[in-house]
């Protein structure tokens, strides 16, 4: 466990050195969400947006969309890097355990998701009339599964591509297509077609879903189902694929 | 027990290639033991297979009594390694390295001693990218022995240092030893292998073309005794009749006579008897070099 927490915080101090990761993890959701609450206010609307204010409906989306970036664009490209620049096997002959080099980059997803989920909330707040959690329990339920899914598909991405620069071009072109139909940029009520049947297929779609029952006080659908299968899944996949060189 | 390694008749392939053929050799506990030979020989496998980071063919191995094959962990915890293409990410500091690598073990110097053993007290606050090739070496070596090892691999660890470095690397790897911890020590530099090597293996081609002290090596495959000398306008060919002369080349007014043994005294004895006295006869000994050349010649060695 020593080992686990010694890893944990240089992965942390090593995340917020990385100008691109804080980009994405801490900055881009808020400017995004002040974008988007200048756009479209916060009057709710029975048509769009599960029914309640935009910014209702984006604070809770984009505490799923800090986990997604940070599991879908630092953590491969990291663990990817890690790999080719050899030091994955430096750790290895070392008898570094695996359990630690992959804990500690859940770890990080959760922490940095944690500190810019809260950040975003009371920036969320304190410039909106923006409604507090309905079922803090269910809300925190569903922010440990999304961060848990996000993070393990992250490790799988970063298991399975072969290097860090496919990784990041990966991991930013699936964050910006989930982004634009999975719910976290026009509400999912307006895309039609081939487009609503992509965005219903993003993992993202149903961590925002995950993330809003519990916030709006929905009841917990079947988007629950959907990301503890992804987890399941990619944690499974990741045991097979993990590899140290 | 009295070996720290044994290798019995390795083999190992990768996807195309056969990296090592059948290689079999003994390190003991406490000597500095050298693996010399040249790039595609077959050193990095071998060294890789013994910390069990390579799933061997053909043969057995056996480090401080455990196999790498199924007691890596008891192994690496044992040991020190500075691999070749291995590094740290660039964003982190020299002392975060140290100290991470170093809660791996109870046991082991402080942070602040590696440090300054390796020179790196003023960069421990440096990230591991702004450091010169030289230094991110040193830091390397540093967290081989974090752990107090005892037993160290070095793959080509004064590679990328500077002269100064590189003595001073050899000064440390003998402090390393003299605390009784065996040093095995992968090169290609044949001056760092003769000054500090006990034994050493020389391979080719995956196997292990001759084994032995460095003097030893030096007097087998040194290619014998080497004399030299200038001589205006004169015919020496009577040279050749020396005793213990095998042969005289000339190019010029030099000349190098080739012989074994004794054969220095012989050639002055038989120039004074023609009155002939050139001022700058020596005899040139053999280095580990000529030993490489001679074993390796042929084979296109790129390094």
């Amino acid at each position: 466990m020593k080992i686990l927490a010694k890893m944990t915080w240089l992965e942390l101090k090593l995340f917020l050195r990385e100008p691109l990761t804080v980009l994405f993890a801490l900055v881009l959701p808020l400017m995004v969400l002040f974008v988007m609450g200048g756009v479209f206010g916060n009057e709710a609307d029975a048509d769009v947006y599960r029914g309640v204010g935009a910014i209702n409906y984006y604070v809770p989306a984009y505490i799923a969309l800090v986990a997604a970036s940070v599991g879908l664009i630092s953590l491969p490209t990291h663990l990817a890097g890690n790999r080719e620049r050899g030091v994955l096997k430096r750790y290895r002959a070392s008898s570094m355990p695996s359990w630690a080099v992959v804990g500690a980059q859940v770890a990080v997803t959760f922490v940095i998701s944690t500190v810019s989920g809260v950040t975003l909330v009371v920036a969320a707040m304190s410039a909106y009339d923006v409604r507090g959690a309905d079922r803090p329990l269910l809300v925190i339920a569903g922010f440990v599964l999304v961060a848990l899914a996000f993070s393990s598909l992250g490790v799988l991405l970063g298991a399975l591509l072969p290097s860090p620069r496919s990784a990041q071009a990966l991991g930013v072109m699936l964050w910006f297509v989930m982004l634009m139909v999975g719910g976290a940029g026009p509400p999912p009520e307006v895309l039609t077609g081939a487009m609503g049947t992509i965005g219903d297929l993003t993992p993202l779609r149903h961590a925002i879903r995950a993330m809003q029952d519990g916030w709006l006080g929905l009841d917990a659908g079947y988007s629950w189902l959907v990301v503890a299968l992804l987890t399941l899944v990619s944690a499974a996949a990741s045991v097979r694929f993990f590899r140290w060189e | 027990m009295t070996h720290a390694i044994d290798v019995h008749h390795l083999v190992k392939g990768y996807r195309d290639t056969i990296a090592v053929r059948d290689v079999s050799f003994s390190v003991e506990e406490g000597e500095i033991f050298g693996i010399l030979g040249p790039n595609g020989s077959g050193k990095t496998t071998t060294v890789e297979s013994l910390q069990g980071l390579r799933a061997i063919d053909s043969g057995s191995l056996s480090v401080l009594g455990f196999d790498p094959s199924t007691q890596a962990d008891q192994i690496r915890r044992r040991i020190g390694s500075q691999l070749q293409e291995s590094a740290l990410p660039d964003r982190v500091k020299v002392w975060e390295a140290l100290d991470l690598f170093g809660a791996l073990s109870d046991q082991g110097p402080p942070v602040s001693e590696l440090l300054a053993d390796w020179g790196l007290s003023e960069k421990r606050n440096a990230r591991f990218g702004s450091l010169s090739g030289g230094q991110q070496q040193r830091l390397l070596v540093a967290l081989a022995l974090v752990n107090d090892p005892r037993l160290v691999f070095f793959d080509e660890m004064t590679t990328g240092l500077d002269p100064a470095s590189r003595r001073v690397a050899w000064d440390l790897i003998r402090r390393i030893r003299e605390r009784g911890t065996t040093v095995v020590l992968v090169t290609h530099f044949m001056d760092e292998a003769e000054a500090l090597c006990d034994r050493l293996v020389v391979m080719t081609r995956g196997i292990v073309a001759a084994e032995g002290t460095p003097a030893a090596l030096i007097d087998r495959f040194g290619g014998g005794v080497r004399v030299r000398f200038t001589l205006d306008g004169q015919d020496v060919g009577w040279l050749s009749s020396v005793p213990h002369v095998t042969g005289v080349a000339r190019e010029r007014n030099r000349y190098e006579v080739r012989g074994t043994g004794p054969v220095l005294a012989y050639v002055a004895s038989a120039l004074v008897d023609h009155e002939l006295a050139p001022i700058d006869l020596r005899q040139e000994r053999a280095t580990l070099e000529d030993v490489f050349l001679n074993l390796t010649s042929g084979e296109g060695a790129d390094s």
